[in-house]
C-alpha cells in the first residue's frame, strides 16, 4: 500500500542513519535517491544539540569522565545530529577498533577518539589506521605505551592485524612481532610522570590530565623488519602502508561495511557488491566515502534482497525509535537510564565487551534482549505526547478521520517504516484494533482515548519481530 | 512448566580476559616465580598458603575459608594441547570444547539440550549478564539471558493490567507463528514465546528471597546475588552463567588483578553463605574458570598472553583439594614461555557432566576424558 520510493528511503534511512519520519522520507524522495545519497555522505557542518544546553542541565557531561555521562552525551548527538551518517560511521568504527572504558577508566579519551572517528570516519582507510595507532586511548588500551624498543608487547601489533585490517590466517606470528617493533616508541607524551600518576592514583591512573600522543625515537626500534615478505627499517607508517595496500584489508574492511550497512549474511549478489567495493576501495585511494557511495548505490542494496536484511543492533533501535518519536529533544534528566538500556540489551557505547566488538546479527537476539529491545520500543513509541507520535497521528486523521481497523493497522505499519510485516503479524495488528472498532480521529482530544489508541497499536508494532529489523 | 524440586545447579564463573594463574595460585615457594616475575609478583609474605608450595592470592580469603572446609577443588594446569593465545579463539575453544576445530554449540547450551530434550523449561539454564556467552548457545536452546532480574518481564510499563494481558496476548499470537523458511524470523519467534513464558516466573525470584547475607556492591557480587535469588526460588534452573572482568593486565596488573579477586572471592564467599543460611550449600557447584593463563616472565608492569591456567570447583558436595600438577617453571619443561598445561579442560567439564549433571559427558565433549574426582559421593 505504501509508494516503493517511500520503502525504499526508509531503507536507505534506516541504514545510512538511524531511521526517519514521514516528512523527511517525502523530503528525500522528491530529491531523488542519488542525491539522497551525497546528501547523507557529505558530514560536514553538523548541527546538533549543543554543548552549552547540555552543560546547563547536565554536570556530569560537562566533566566528561565517568562513562555513563559519557555515553549518554554520545547519544544525545546520535539523537539530534542533522549528520546521521558521520555518528552512524562512528558507531562503525567504534566496533571495529572497540575501546573499552573498563581497562581506561577516561572516558574523555574515549570521547575525543570518537571525535576522531568523526573527522576520518569517511575518508582514507590508511589515515584513519594511523589516526587509530596514535590514538591515546588505542595506545592505553592495547598496551602500546608497554610497546618498547628493548622489550615488545605485542598486544597492539596482533591485534592491528588480526581485528583492525586483515583478519586472522593471512600473516604469521613473526609477522605480529615484527609489527610490534615497527610500533615500538608509539606512546603517550609524558609517559614517566604519567606512570608515576599511575601509582598514586590508582582510581583515576590517567585520569586527571588528559593524554596526549608522543612518538619517543629513543625508544623506537629502527631495526631491519620483515613483515608480509617486504624487508626495511620499517616505522608504524610503513606497516599501514603495507597493511593499507594487501587484498585481505580490502576484502576485510569492505566485508565489515557491508555487514554493517546491508545485510548480516553474504548472498551470492551481496558478494558482487563486495567485489565492486572492493574495486572501489583501490581506485580511489582507499577512499571510504567511495566505498560506500559504490555501496548504497549497488543494485544489490537497493533491491529487496538487501531490506530489512540486518538484526538492527541495539544503538540502532534505541535511537531509532527516539528519533522517530521526537523525543530528548531538549536535555533530560535520568539520561542515563535511556543509555544505559542499550548495555541490557547488549551493546553499551563506550563499553565493548572486548577488543573484538560486538557480535552482531542473530548474535543480539536472545530471551533477555529481546525483553529489553521490546520493553524500550513500546514504551517510546506508546507515548502520545511525543512530537514523532503525535505526527503520525496526524497523518492518519488526514484522509476524513475514520479508519476501519486494517486502514488503521496498515497505516501504523506504514507511518512506523514502512515495515514489511508477514500475514500473520498483520492479522493480530487487525484483530488488536478491531476490539474497539472504527478509529474516530475526528474529535480527538490530546491524549484523549483515540490517541491512545494509537499509541497502544504503535506499541504492538514496536514489539513484533519485523521491527526487529533493519 | 516449573518444578518445585530442590535441584542441583552449577554456576559458572567466567573470568573473561586471561587470569593470571601465577598470581592467583602463587607458587611461592619456588625462587624461579620470584626470578621471572622480579615486578609483578605477590611477595612471599602475602600469600594465602594452602600448603610449603603454594597458596591463594591474597586477595582471596574467602575462598581460603571455604579451602579449609574442604569445599574447594583447585584444578593446577588445566588446558589443551596447542593453546592459542588470541582472547577469542582461546574464549570458543572454552565454550564449545573444541581445540581443533570451529565448534557451533556450547558445550553448556548441548547439555541444556540434553536436560531438557522437549525444551520444556525455558529457565534450564539463565544466564546474568549482558549478551548471552557461547558456552551457553546451541541451535533450538532457549537460554534467559537477564541484564537486570529486577525489571524483568515484558510490557512493564503499561500501568491498566487489562491492557497489559491483552497486548500481552496479541504479543504471544505474533511469536507463536514460526512457519516459515527464514531463520531469522524462526528464531525471533522462538526467542519471543520463551521470553514471554520465562519472563514473569522469573521476575517471581526476588519477591520470594530474603537472606541474611549482604552481598558487595561490585557487578559480579549482584548478578551472583540475582543467582542465588534464582536458585533459591526453585524454578528448575540447572544451569547459571556470569561472567566478569577485563583479567586482561597487560599493564598495571597488581592493582587490578587485587581487586578483581576480591569481587570473585567476595561473591563466591556470600554466595556459599546465603546458599548455607538456606540449608542449600550441598546443591550447588561453582566453576571458575578463564581462557588462558599469562606469560611466565612478567613485563614490567604486567603480564601478556600465556597458556596453562587454573580452574576452581567450589561447594558443599565438592571433593576439596588439588587436582592436576602445578606446571614446572623450569625452563626446559616451559612451552615458549608459558606454563604447559597437563590436563584437558574436557576432563573437569566431563567429570561436571557426568557426576553432577547426570549426563552422559562424550558427546558433549567431543571425546572420552579421564575424570578427577571432584565430587563426594
Amino acid at each position: 500500500m505504501s509508494d516503493s520510493n517511500i520503502e525504499l528511503m526508509a531503507h536507505l534511512m534506516r541504514r545510512a542513519g538511524f531511521g526517519a519520519g514521514r516528512d523527511e522520507l517525502e523530503r528525500c524522495a522528491d530529491q531523488g535517491y542519488e542525491a539522497t545519497v551525497e546528501e547523507l555522505l557529505d558530514t560536514s557542518n553538523a548541527n546538533n544539540m549543543p554543548d552549552d544546553l547540555i552543560r546547563r542541565y547536565h554536570v556530569e557531561q560537562s566533566e566528561l569522565r565517568d562513562l555513563a555521562g559519557s555515553a549518554a552525551y554520545w547519544m544525545y548527538r546520535m539523537i539530534s545530529t542533522d549528520k546521521p551518517l558521520e555518528e552512524k560511521m562512528a558507531l562503525f568504527w567504534h566496533g571495529l577498533f572497540a575501546t573499552g572504558y573498563t581497562k581506561l577508566n577516561q572516558a574523555r579519551s574515549q570521547l575525543n577518539q570518537v571525535e576522531m572517528f568523526r573527522r576520518n570516519g569517511l575518508g582514507r582507510f590508511d589515515e584513519m589506521l594511523l589516526e587509530i595507532s596514535r590514538d591515546p586511548a588505542m595506545l592505553v588500551w592495547l598496551d602500546n605505551n608497554d610497546n618498547h624498543g628493548d622489550a615488545i608487547n605485542e598486544n597492539y601489533g596482533r591485534e592491528l592485524l588480526e581485528l583492525f585490517s586483515m583478519g586472522i590466517g593471512n600473516y604469521t606470528e613473526d609477522d605480529i612481532k615484527e609489527c610490534a617493533r615497527a610500533f615500538t616508541g608509539w606512546t603517550l607524551g609524558n609517559a614517566e610522570y604519567m606512570a608515576v600518576r599511575a601509582q598514586k592514583d590508582s582510581i583515576w591512573p590517567y585520569g586527571r590530565i588528559a593524554w596526549h600522543y608522543d612518538y619517543r625515537d629513543d625508544d623506537h626500534d629502527d631495526g631491519e623488519k620483515t613483515f608480509l615478505g617486504e624487508t626495511g627499517n620499517f616505522n608504524g607508517e610503513d606497516i599501514i602502508g603495507i597493511i593499507a595496500k594487501q587484498d585481505a584489508t580490502a576484502e576485510f574492511i569492505c566485508t565489515r561495511l557491508f555487514q554493517f550497512f546491508a545485510a548480516d549474511e553474504v548472498t551470492d549478489e551481496g558478494r558482487r557488491a563486495i567485489d565492486a567495493m572492493k574495486e572501489t576501495y583501490f581506485e580511489s585511494g582507499y577512499e571510504i566515502k567511495n566505498v560506500l557511495r559504490t555501496l548504497f548505490n549497488s543494485e544489490y542494496f537497493r533491491s529487496n534482497e538487501a531490506r530489512f536484511a540486518r538484526v538492527k543492533g541495539p544503538v540502532e533501535l534505541v535511537v531509532g525509535a527516539i528519533r522517530m518519536a521526537g523525543s530528548y529533544q531538549t536535555p533530560t534528566l535520568g539520561i542515563e537510564k535511556v543509555s544505559n538500556s542499550m548495555l541490557y540489551m547488549g551493546q553499551g557505547l563506550l563499553q565493548p565487551p572486548t577488543v573484538e566488538g560486538w557480535h552482531e546479527g542473530v548474535e543480539w537476539i536472545d530471551s533477555g534482549s529481546l525483553v529489553e529491545r521490546v520493553n524500550f520500543a513500546a514504551k517510546e513509541l506508546s507515548n502520545t505526547e511525543s512530537p514523532g507520535v503525535q505526527a503520525i497521528i496526524n497523518r492518519l486523521a488526514e484522509s476524513g478521520g475514520v479508519l476501519s481497523p486494517s486502514e488503521f493497522a496498515d497505516g501504523c505499519v506504514d507511518l512506523l517504516g514502512p515495515i514489511d510485516v508477514s500475514d500473520d503479524t498483520r492479522s493480530v495488528l487487525v484483530d488488536y484494533a478491531a476490539n474497539q472498532g472504527d478509529l474516530d480521529l475526528r474529535n480527538r482530544e490530546p491524549g484523549g482515548e483515540s490517541e491512545k489508541r494509537v499509541g497502544n497499536m504503535l506499541r504492538l508494532i514496536a514489539a513484533t519481530r519485523e521491527y526487529q529489523l533493519a | 512448566m516449573t518444578t518445585t524440586k530442590r535441584e542441583k545447579g552449577l554456576i559458572v564463573i567466567q573470568l573473561s580476559g586471561g587470569n593470571d594463574y601465577l598470581n592467583t595460585v602463587v607458587p611461592y615457594g619456588d625462587g624461579r616465580y620470584y626470578d621471572s616475575r622480579s615486578k609483578v609478583h605477590i611477595p612471599q609474605e602475602r600469600v594465602i598458603p594452602l600448603n610449603d608450595e603454594i597458596g591463594f592470592n591474597p586477595s582471596m580469603n574467602p575462598m581460603k575459608t571455604l579451602w579449609d572446609e574442604g569445599k574447594v577443588a583447585v584444578i593446577n594446569g588445566i588446558g589443551y594441547q596447542n593453546p592459542n593465545r588470541s582472547h577469542f579463539r582461546a574464549m570458543d575453544i572454552w565454550h564449545t570444547a573444541e581445540p581443533d576445530a570451529i565448534g557451533t554449540e556450547g558445550w553448556l547450551g548441548r547439555a541444556i539440550r540434553d536436560i531438557d530434550l522437549q525444551g520444556d523449561n525455558v529457565l534450564t539454564a539463565v544466564n546474568f549478564g549482558r549478551g548471552l556467552p557461547r558456552a551457553l548457545g546451541c541451535p533450538g536452546v532457549s537460554v534467559a539471558s537477564v541484564g537486570d532480574l529486577a525489571t524483568y518481564g515484558l510490557f512493564p510499563d503499561i500501568e491498566d493490567e487489562e491492557l497489559r494481558m491483552f497486548t500481552l496476548e496479541a504479543f504471544s499470537r505474533m511469536y507463536g507463528n514460526v512457519a516459515g523458511r527464514d531463520p531469522v524470523m524462526s528464531l525471533l519467534s522462538k526467542t519471543g514465546q520463551d521470553a514471554y513464558t520465562g519472563a514473569d516466573i522469573l521476575r517471581t525470584a526476588p519477591e520470594q528471597y530474603s537472606s541474611t547475607v549482604e552481598y558487595r556492591s561490585d557487578s559480579l557480587s549482584q548478578n551472583v546475588k540475582s543467582i542465588a535469588q534464582v536458585f533459591l526460588a526453585d524454578l528448575g534452573t540447572k544451569i547459571y552463567y556470569t561472567q566478569h572482568g577485563s583479567f586482561d593486565t597487560h599493564s598495571g596488573e597488581l592493582p587490578t588483578h587485587a581487586s578483581l579477586w576480591d569481587d570473585v572471592a567476595g561473591s563466591v564467599g556470600s554466595l556459599m553463605d546465603d546458599l548455607k543460611e538456606h540449608g542449600r550449600d550441598d546443591d550447588a557447584a561453582v566453576l571458575i574458570f578463564s581462557e588462558f593463563g599469562r606469560r611466565i616472565k612478567d613485563n614490567g608492569t604486567g603480564s601478556d598472553h600465556g597458556s596453562g591456567g587454573v580452574a576452581f570447583l567450589i561447594g558443599g558436595a565438592v571433593n576439596g583439594g588439588l587436582y592436576g600438577e602445578y606446571p614446572s617453571l623450569a625452563e626446559a619443561d616451559q612451552l615458549e614461555g608459558d606454563l604447559r598445561p597437563n590436563n584437558d579442560f574436557r576432563s573437569t567439564y566431563s567429570a561436571i557432566l557426568d557426576k553432577w549433571l547426570g549426563l552422559d559427558p562424550d558427546p558433549i565433549v567431543n571425546g572420552q576424558f579421564e575424570q578427577f574426582d571432584l565430587f563426594r559421593s
